[in-house]
């Protein structure tokens, strides 16, 4: 089987689907630009040559094009909205939070917002402004789905299933996983690819992924960190320790059942975020936990994630912001030694 | 005079649609004032010619965007006052279920999705909505509802450029009742006329007596016709006045006398009256007739409406998602 980078498997998913459904249009900043970059990260490269009418390169005027990706949908449109970078979905968050998410329970479940929003995540050497992994704002938005993509085949088949899907769903990536090419490629990559089949499929919105078995620490993220969860989970096996690695992967709704598994199993569990740690996902996560599996834990749930601070420039604060394999397996080593 | 141009039957049905518009803003005010109606309320008594000269020039299934000020619009479009009235009730049978309440009414089945209650929140969703319209090569135009407060969100400016660069069928009209709140309008812009604006994205803007409901209905017919032969949009501002607070029991103290005087003389519904009588074929018997009927509907419906039951606790955590 073929191995597609991120990038690609988003951009073959959506073709695909604007092939299925002439409904499904895409619409953001600096795509559709024949001679230009599909997007900031290459996703939508091309798609201007075989849909011409569908590809909408917009003024960049996100709180314009978000809301009109909204208006759209309640029309019967399927609109995939992106932004160049997850940051400036704060410039259009009063269409995502007041129209996209509230629309239908405001008319008493007769309006439909099918719509997509992908946005680019996660500190990448850009300074603190294009930096945010921003699902810590969307999770806890009642009405939108929310899900974090860390390999091509999930790429393909969330984007998939969140098009399919009749309600808002945002899509996060992270710019060190896309293997975007060229001009756009990111230093410090790390590598998203993967086998992704030639046919048809789709990959729930509401399932998380058991990545790899163990038996003594449950070790939950997503996009970047799930990465960095399993070279961790590689690191402890060499002294002994079996961690189990689950790629939360749905952030709204949480599988609570997968997790819920394991976490009977195992008794221990790390939560590893990008992001400050104060109100973070991961917050969410640990109360959801102890309230449902509290009985089963052997300690406190521990998290390892961000200092609560903006995301600093110089490569050596990045680096200590951003939590790595070494500070993953430190707070797995930690939470194990309390015992 | 130009009432001459029209068939009568046409006129008295804008007169009456008018005055349906009136008779149910004041029971309402009545109702809240009362204590028997929950929540908080803006009305639109003085700018139901906006409203009504508005909807009258459009099909049926063209569609509306409304604010937080959305009554009028509604019933323009042809909800029914029992519909709304629930919905003001908390009632589980209205036309959000008791969800939306009276800053959200709406009824995506007659082209209305819930009224957007963030200040300019509508213009981009209009845009959109229009924008659907034109890739789906259907022939309805999109108009959206705002005030002259609006007129200073980045939403305006966001949703217009966006319906002008891609000449969407959609009318952006402009209620300006002279405040947004207790502001008044030349403390927000510099500009005399809010559809000077349009120059700056390239369409058509223009001014309109806003209190004169044949000329709303003209210019909102040209401006259809003018979108939907792929020539949107257009910048509508209509010129008018609320005669009531901006919400619940606002005294308008910002208001000067002699400014709410001169505008009372205006009244919309007066106005249009006094030049139906004009006319040979209407009499004011004929209008005292047409109050009568509009204040049993109303009555009638605010009866229906108390009677519907609330919605139940189950209902609270359903149609989250679709
Ligand atoms: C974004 C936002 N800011 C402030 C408000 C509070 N608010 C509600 S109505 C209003 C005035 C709006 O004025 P205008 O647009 O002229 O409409 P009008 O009330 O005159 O119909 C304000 C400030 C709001 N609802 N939304
Ligand atoms: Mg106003």
């Amino acid at each position: 089987m073929r191995r597609l980078t991120i990038a690609e498997a988003l951009r073959e998913g959506i073709s695909e689907e604007m092939r299925r459904d002439e409904t499904v249009f895409c619409l953001g900043e600096d795509i559709g630009v024949p001679g230009g970059w599909g997007g900031a990260f290459t996703v939508t490269l091309g798609l201007e040559e075989e849909f011409p009418e569908r590809t909408l390169n917009t003024p960049i005027a996100e709180l314009g094009f978000f809301g009109a990706a909204v208006g759209a949908a309640i029309m019967g449109m399927r609109p995939i909205a992106d932004v160049q970078y997850g940051d400036f979905l704060f410039c259009a968050m009063d269409q995502i939070h007041s129209n996209a998410s509230m629309l239908r329970y405001m008319s008493g479940g007769t309006v439909k917002v099918p719509m997509v929003m992908r946005a680019p995540v996660g500190a990448t050497g850009r300074g603190a402004q294009h930096a945010r992994n921003m699902e810590r704002f969307f999770v806890g938005v009642p009405g939108i789905k929310v899900v974090a993509v860390s390999n091509a085949y999930d790429a393909k088949g969330m984007l998939k299933a969140a098009v399919r899907d009749d309600n808002p769903v945002m899509i996060f990536e992270h710019k060190l996983l896309y293997g975007s090419k060229g001009a756009r490629t990111e230093s410090g990559a790390v590598d998203g690819s993967c086998e992704v089949p030639d046919e048809d499929f789709t990959v729930p919105l509401d399932r998380a992924a058991v990545a790899r078995d163990g038996e003594q620490v449950t070790v939950l993220g997503w996009l970047l960190m799930h990465h960095f969860a399993l070279a961790a989970a590689e690191t402890l096996a060499t002294e002994g320790i079996d961690a189990e690695v689950i790629d939360v992967r749905c952030l709204s709704p949480f599988d609570y059942d997968t997790i819920g598994r394991s976490v009977r199993k195992t008794g221990y569990v790390v939560i590893v975020e990008e992001g400050p740690v104060t109100g973070g996902v991961g917050a969410e996560l640990a109360a959801g936990i102890t309230e449902r599996f509290g009985e089963y834990l052997m300690e406190p749930v521990r998290r390892v994630a961000s200092p609560d601070v903006p995301v600093p420039f110089a490569p050596v604060l990045e680096n200590a912001y951003r939590p790595d394999a070494e500070r993953i397996a430190e707070g797995v080593r930690l939470l194990l030694q309390s015992h | 005079m130009k009432e001459t141009e029209y068939d009568r039957e046409f006129l008295v049905d804008l007169y009456e649609r008018m005055l349906l518009i009136r008779e149910f803003e004041e029971e309402v005010k009545f109702l809240f004032l009362e204590g028997t109606m929950p929540g908080t309320i803006h009305q639109c008594q003085g700018q139901e010619a906006a409203a009504v000269g508005v909807c009258s020039a459009l099909e049926e299934d063209d569609v509306i965007t409304s604010t937080h000020r959305p009554h009028g619009h509604a019933l323009a479009k042809g909800l029914t006052p029992e519909e709304i009235l629930i919905e003001l009730f908390g009632g589980g049978t209205g036309c959000c279920r008791g969800k939306g309440g009276s800053m959200h009414v709406g009824n995506i089945d007659k082209g209305m999705p819930p009224a957007i209650a963030i200040v300019g929140g509508g213009i981009p969703l209009a845009t959109g909505m229009a924008l659907a319209l034109k890739m789906q090569k259907r022939p309805q135009v999109a108009v959206c509802f705002f005030g002259d407060g609006a007129t200073s969100e980045g939403a305006f400016h966001e949703g217009i450029t966006l319906g002008a660069i891609w000449d969407l069928p959609v009318i952006y009209v402009c209620e300006n009742n002279l405040y947004g709140a207790s502001t008044r309008v030349d403390e927000i812009t510099r500009m005399p006329h809010i559809a000077e604006r349009a120059a700056a994205y390239g369409i058509r803007g223009e001014t309109v007596e806003g209190n004169d409901v044949l000329a709303v209905h003209e210019a909102t017919r040209i401006a259809a016709r003018q979108c939907r032969d792929g020539e949107g949009p257009v910048l509508l501002e209509l010129e008018t006045y609320r005669l009531t607070g901006h919400s619940r029991r606002d005294a308008c103290h910002y208001q000067p006398e002699e400014e709410r005087e001169a505008w009372a003389r205006r009244d919309p519904i007066l106005v249009f009256g006094r030049a139906l009588c004009q006319r040979d074929d209407v009499e004011q018997a004929d209008l005292d007739r047409i109050r009568c009927d509009v204040e049993a509907r109303v009555a009638g419906a605010i009866e229906t409406a108390r009677g519907e039951p609330a919605p139940t606790l189950a209902d609270l955590t359903t149609d989250v998602y679709a």
